[in-house]
């Protein structure tokens, strides 16, 4: 209150003193307006300060322009302090290509659905009055800040539970490869938020129109991957996912959207079967009965998986010559870790099932074989010894049958 | 028969130390054998990590497991090439039939007739020569699961060998018998063979004989009164007897059986749970 009854008094004795300030028309130069603004204790009524930092703005991308240049409703006003209520400075009369598409992005979209929503507009991640360059290192908006710059609102519970479905993103992607990378390693080739979701017309990832949507993303990611992109569009996902099979994996299925780690971590090489298994079911299930699976279920990286004899992203049906498991290449295969491999292992089946008689015979009829053999032997000697046990209990419990305790006897009598 | 000792104190022996050399072999070999072949039988479970991760990584569970193996087939082929001298060389044709000797025989049917008669209460507890049906079917299921565990295992060792004559089936089929005739082993070694022998009532805690060798008189009398009776007759039983064991080895019988038989219990107890907790 105090502040603000000194500024009135300030103003006041502004207006009534000088008639030259009372010519009209000549809009207040950027000196006029930081007369007040350049004050730090200048503050709306409610206590909010309005103080624009002289040197900062000097050194924006907008230093050389005027105030009234974005404020262009104070261009007229002749009372001072001018009205708390200003006009919304709009930045579509530069920058049309950047708020034409802004429009049709979530925020915009989300903003026009409620007023009051929190979304972004263009100084939240810009600023208002320190804007500089994309490729300035000390913007908001370059590479290795734009991260941060999201988070802002992206890793605030407040709006996380209100809209984000993916909970903080920020957090998982900070621990990610992409997150690691632009972080620890400050390369600015590593991709963040924008280089995804671009950056003013950011879409949903369900709007066919997304770099994020699932048919869009090997593109995207293929922007920087551009050697997986071409193997994975040609393999059998990639062309499932071309025709929008709804069962068809993308890139974020196997490696998630934000989280991406390192694959040749033993971690991720053990979570990409279940993965695997969670379209592949049956194929998990048999793989779990050999060796190979076993040892894998056990914890254990250093055995074949999924992607150890199908690829990664070089999948193509067996039957196809270019899959790694066709039968001219399972022997290649079958090399990597068995190098003494010959034609023989065509006969051996990674995902023998013993359900299946059609498919494994062999193996089906041995285990019916030692299903019938184990049955038989437990089920012979569990009765023997529980009615062994039984037996002996009641003899233990009770005396011996006075018959044999005589018989006993006799040999003892005779034996000394 | 006049001796100085009174009868409770009168021992003879029962096996050499040859045997029981060869039965600790063959004792500490199916333990490391089935403690480290197991958790992949159940590696759907958090034990089996777990265990594995105590030996230190499956390679290293691996190395144990072929070292048990190499342990145990040593076991099993001195055995069997001690057989061959005592039978070939010594002529001991005992060995192939008759009281002496493991070879099934009618007898071993009838004794298991009578003894199920006698567990339900129809008849008189039959008596028994120097081995009985249920210790030669333990001893003839170490021979089969020898065979079938051994042949599948050397198969699975050495894949890459095998396959330059067999077919890759084989070795679908080698790791299904492996598994399965392991779970028969451990399951009939770990309950039946371990209440036969130790655990059923009148044994209770544990036979010691396996460890010391020797078996008073007065047990000889209840568990094979018919062996007494032909080794006193044949005038052979003086020569068997014994000193009745010291306090160190029943201690040590003890410590070394209850060893055996509690990893034994343990590894049936998560084989069970692991059975009932997959069936739901």
């Amino acid at each position: 209150m105090e502040l603000r009854s000194s500024l009135t008094a300030g103003a006041l004795l502004l207006v009534l003193s000088a008639p030259a300030w009372a010519q009209p028309a000549k809009a207040p130069a950027n000196d006029d307006c930081l007369v007040c603004h350049a004050e730090p204790s200048t503050t709306r009524g409610s206590g909010q300060p309005v103080v624009v930092q002289p040197e900062k703005y000097a050194a924006s991308v907008h230093g050389p322009l005027a105030c009234v240049g974005c404020h262009q409703d104070l261009a007229k006003v002749t009372e001072f302090p001018h009205p708390e209520k200003l006009a919304k400075v709009s930045c579509a009369g530069c920058h049309d290509e950047a708020t034409s598409k802004y429009d049709l992005g979530v925020h915009a979209r989300a903003r026009r659905a409620d007023p009051a929503s929190p979304a972004a507009t263009c100084v939240d991640c810009h600023t208002a009055h320190e804007i500089k360059p994309a490729a300035d290192p000390t913007s908001t908006t370059y590479k290795l800040n734009l991260a941060a710059t999201c988070a802002r609102c992206h890793a605030d519970a407040a709006v996380i539970s209100r809209r984000i479905e993916a909970g903080n993103v920020p957090a998982t992607f900070r621990d990610s490869i992409h997150g690691q990378a632009l972080e620890k390693a400050g390369l600015v080739v590593a991709p963040s938020c924008g280089d995804c979701h671009r950056t003013h017309d950011i879409l949903l990832k369900v709007d066919r129109q997304s770099p994020v949507h699932r048919t869009n993303v090997p593109a995207t990611c293929g922007t920087c991957h551009a050697g997986v992109k071409q193997a994975f569009g040609a393999s059998i996902h990639g062309v499932a996912l071309a025709r929008s099979m709804p069962s068809a994996p993308s890139c974020h299925t196997c490696h998630t959207a934000h989280g991406i780690r390192r694959t040749e971590l033993e971690g991720w090489q053990l979570g990409a079967v279940e993965e695997c298994g969670t379209c592949h079911a049956e194929a998990l299930r048999t793989y779990r009965d050999t060796f190979h699976g076993q040892v894998q279920a056990l914890g254990f990286a250093r055995i074949a998986k999924c992607a150890d004899c199908h690829t990664s992203h070089d999948i193509h049906p067996t039957e196809d010559p270019r899959s790694s498991v066709s039968s001219g290449k399972l022997v290649a295969t079958c090399r990597q870790c068995h190098p003494s491999a010959t034609e023989n292992v065509l006969g051996y089946d990674p995902h023998a099932d013993k359900r299946d008689p059609v498919r494994s015979p062999h193996v089906y009829y041995t285990a019916q074989f030692m299903n019938v053999l184990l049955a038989g032997v437990f089920t012979f000697f569990g009765l023997h010894t529980t009615l062994w046990f039984w037996r002996g209990f009641r003899e233990q419990k009770t005396p011996a049958a006075p018959k044999q305790e005589a018989r006993e006897d006799d040999d003892r009598g005779a034996a000394e | 028969m006049t001796t100085a000792a009174p009868p409770s104190e009168r021992h003879y022996i029962r096996f050499g130390r040859a045997d029981r050399l060869l039965h600790a072999g063959l004792m500490t070999s199916f333990l490391g054998l089935a403690a480290t072949g197991l958790p992949l039988l159940f590696s759907d479970m958090p034990w089996a990590a777990t265990l594995v991760r105590v030996f230190g990584g499956f390679i290293i569970a691996g190395t144990l497991h072929r070292f048990f193996a190499i342990v145990m087939m040593a076991v099993f082929l001195i055995h069997v090439g001690r057989i061959g001298y005592r039978v070939f060389a010594r002529g001991e044709y005992g060995l192939l039939w008759g009281p002496g000797s493991m070879v099934p025989q009618p007898r071993d049917f009838v004794e298991l007739y009578q003894h199920t008669r006698w567990f339900l209460g129809l008849g008189p507890r039959p008596e028994f020569d120097r081995y009985t049906y249920w210790e030669k079917f333990d001893y003839w299921a170490v021979f089969w699961g020898m065979l079938v565990i051994g042949g599948s295992g050397f198969l699975l060792w050495f894949p890459a060998a095998f396959a330059k004559v067999l077919p890759g089936w084989v070795f679908n089929v080698a790791l299904v018998v492996h598994g399965e005739e392991a779970l028969l082993a451990v399951g009939f070694i770990f309950t039946v063979h371990f209440f036969n022998g130790h655990l059923r009532p009148g044994k209770f805690p544990m036979d010691l004989v396996i460890f010391t060798g020797v078996v008073s008189e007065d047990e000889m009398r209840q568990e094979r009164s018919l062996e007494l009776a032909r080794l006193e007759q044949e005038g052979t039983l003086a020569s068997r007897a014994a000193p009745p064991p010291t306090p160190q080895q029943i201690r040590t019988g003890y410590l070394v059986g209850g060893l055996a038989i509690g990893i034994g219990l343990i590894l049936v107890g998560l084989i069970l749970y692991s059975l009932i907790g997959s069936s739901h």
